[in-house]
């Protein structure tokens, strides 16, 4: 870790003067992301200079607004492919991509299931409140069974979208979910996919008091963070429950949403392989080329 | 790595100076002599050709090729990639031109050069998907959502195919605009001789990076070095820091989405600095035009039978003469106008029922005919069907 800096020092290095204040709620947790990004980014020494940002749209896409770096925020669902780019032209670069649940895999499922698929080096962090909150709070892929937003005013009937499951059987080097009012665990896999080479994810569950918990009788900040408490598990628990537990012990931890790392592995990524492919060829090309060849 | 064109290695990868290839390779030959370092682009009938001579060619000059997803992050990789600094370019046909409008909006609205080849193919939906058609010349002008300038150039031979490539590519980087290629699925899949320019033969214009210092620089207003209302472009990793946003932005880049002023300047200065230099942009061909008294104004695919059409009808001595538009939008309006006042009729033989045709007869002078000369069902013209028009039998 660097030099220890303070949060004035902070601020002045890693917020956007200009842009302040942000556009949360109170109790919203996408903030706490902020800071969570800067403490991973200065305790890897890097510059912001060297990290690009991208974005879709919601209120976790304007994240990267707030932050003194390179920044495209893009259109609704396709951060993912915009950073790819971004990426592909220049792969010094450290691309990260903020998404919301919505962003990423509602309109954005796929390109999110192909760039995990293709491994490409970037780690996405996305940001889940369970709801649509920048538009007023419609149901999204990610909501729990039976809870409510406006446009399912009477329940929603639909299985929840497990994203770091999809993640992981895609093949992502790096994957972990943490519920956001705990720091420590958010910033340690910010920074452990970050570094990895291939794509990372990192699930934030962020709570909307607005939009999802007046609705869910959880407009309480208080009881927001209390029904994360008592609705997570950490993913060895839920193991050793399920190896172990009674048959009620199992029933309660199966409807327990699983927190901590769930893959972290270390494998070439997308532009690695293609670094050797483009190597090879034109190690080729000039071998022929010096052999008199004309190196069609 | 970052791209960085090599031109030797370039023409070394493409092989022979003269070629018999298709319309679609071409416009791969076209992308890789203008410099472009990445393409994305996703498999479509009749435009996968481009694609395919892309993922051939491009990792041999150390460029990236990735088959995206879909359309939508085609397009949106290949602005990605601009903004990491690179030229950078997608090839589609309808359907995927349809799918990746939102972004070309996203494109305009942020000032981002890249070049979109549409092979054209009869539609809506799926419709003749081997068929050319020019189908698409008003959802590139307007098949994005809000106010736009488009720029757009329509190609008629294989060679064209290659050279307005690179033309496209040039105006991308002058404008920051995203340029489109209006080829189609005849010219696209049309075999013919190339001749592949020699570097000295070749201009290419490099957009501006931006040089004033990062405090003062400002990414979303005229250029601060130049009398242009094109921006300085400083891309991602050059230290600048630039926030780009869909957003109606002031002129830092900031969202601002509530005041009436900073969209109608935001959206005007985008309009402009493309309709300002309508004249200057302006590119016609013509052909026989001096004595005529009737005229076809066509485009395209479109253009081939017709100048056959002016032949044959000039052997029975009828005084007709074409005007081509090279490049259609933005389109030549002064042209159409003093064409309009010299001949009594205007032809406009198209591939659709009538869609440039409602810009020549919106431009052209009262008095002059304009006569729709649609086509449609994946076939061109042919000359005697043209000739019909000026009552000359075969």
């Amino acid at each position: 870790m660097s030099e220890m800096i303070d949060q004035d020092q902070m601020r002045e290095k890693y917020l956007r003067k200009g842009m302040l204040p942000t556009i949360f709620c109170n109790g919203c947790g996408h903030g706490s992301s902020l800071d969570y990004v800067f403490r991973a980014i200065e305790e890897l020494g890097w510059d912001l200079d060297d990290i690009a940002f991208a974005s879709g749209i919601g209120c976790s896409s304007r994240i990267p607004g707030y932050i003194n770096a390179d920044g495209l925020h893009t259109t609704h669902g396709r951060a993912i492919a915009f950073a790819t780019g971004i990426k592909a032209a220049n792969p010094d670069l450290n691309v990260v991509v903020f998404t919301g649940d919505g962003d990423c895999t509602g309109i954005g499922g796929n390109h999110f299931i192909h760039a995990a698929r293709r491994n490409i080096d970037m780690t996405v962090i996305l940001l889940n409140n369970f709801i649509y909150g920048m538009t007023g709070g419609q149901q999204a892929p990610t909501a729990p069974k039976g809870s409510i937003a406006s446009t399912s005013p009477y329940g929603n009937i639909e299985l929840a979208f497990n994203i770091c499951e999809l993640a992981k059987a895609l093949g992502a080097a790096y994957v972990a979910r943490w519920p956001i009012h705990h720091p420590y665990q958010p910033i340690k896999s910010i920074k452990e996919g970050m570094e990895n080479k291939g794509f990372s994810l990192i699930e934030l569950m962020s709570p909307c008091p607005t939009a999802y918990g007046r609705r869910n009788k959880l407009g309480k900040i208080e009881k927001l963070w209390d029904w994360y408490q008592d609705s997570t598990i950490l993913i060895e628990d839920y193991e050793k429950t399920m190896s172990y537990g009674t048959d009620e012990e199992k029933d309660r931890v199966s409807k327990m949403i699983q927190i901590g790392v769930f893959q972290n592995v270390r494998k070439h990524g997308f532009f690695e392989e293609y670094q050797k492919l483009t190597d090879a060829l034109v190690t080729k090309d000039d071998a022929v080329r010096n052999a008199g060849g004309d190196g069609k | 790595m970052k791209y960085e064109r090599d031109p030797e290695r370039i023409r070394r990868v493409l092989g022979d100076k003269v070629q018999f290839i298709q319309g679609d390779m071409a416009v791969a030959y076209g992308g890789l002599l203008a410099g472009v370092g990445f393409f994305g682009g996703y498999p479509i009938t009749p435009a996968s050709e481009v694609a395919e001579g892309m993922a051939r060619l491009l990792p041999r000059v150390k460029g990236t090729f990735i088959q995206m997803e879909d359309e939508i992050g085609s397009i949106a990789a290949v602005i990605g990639a601009a903004w990491g600094g690179v030229k950078s370019m997608t090839a589609t046909s309808g359907p995927g031109f349809s799918l990746m409008m939102e972004n070309y909006g996203y494109a305009i609205m942020t000032e981002t050069p890249c070049v979109i080849a549409n092979v054209q193919r009869t539609g809506p939906s799926t419709g003749q998907p081997t068929l050319g058609a020019q189908g698409d010349m008003m959802q590139v002008r307007w098949g994005s959502h809000g106010d736009m300038e488009a720029i757009a150039m329509a190609p008629s031979t294989v060679q064209e195919c290659l050279d307005f490539t690179v033309e496209c590519f040039n105006l991308a980087e002058r404008y920051r605009h995203p340029v489109c290629l209006m080829t189609d699925g005849e010219v696209g899949h049309l075999r013919e001789k190339v001749v592949i320019p020699d570097e000295e033969d070749m201009e290419l214009f490099e957009r501006v990076p931006a040089t004033v210092d990062r405090e003062e620089y400002l990414p979303f207003t005229a250029s601060q070095t130049r009398d242009s209302k094109v921006p300085d472009f400083a891309a991602f990793g050059s230290g600048y820091r630039t926030y780009v946003t869909g957003l109606t932005h002031n002129e830092r880049g900031f969202p601002a989405t509530d005041k009436q002023p900073d969209h109608e300047r935001l959206i005007k200065r985008l309009v402009e600095k493309i309709s300002d230099d309508r004249e200057k942009l302006t590119d016609v061909e013509r052909v026989d035009l001096d004595d005529a008294e009737v005229a076809f104004v066509t485009y395209g695919a479109s253009a081939r039978p017709t100048e056959t059409a002016v032949d044959l009808a000039r052997a029975k001595g009828v005084k007709v003469g074409m005007m081509r538009l090279k490049l259609v939008w933005p389109f030549p309006r002064k042209e159409i106008y003093e064409l309009s006042r010299k001949v009594n009729k205007i032809i406009v033989p198209e591939m659709n029922l009538g869609q440039i045709y409602h810009l020549v007869k919106e431009h052209a002078a009262p008095d002059c005919e304009i006569v729709c000369a649609p086509k449609v069902g994946g076939e061109m013209h042919l000359p005697h069907e043209l000739l019909e028009y000026l009552g000359v039998r075969k």
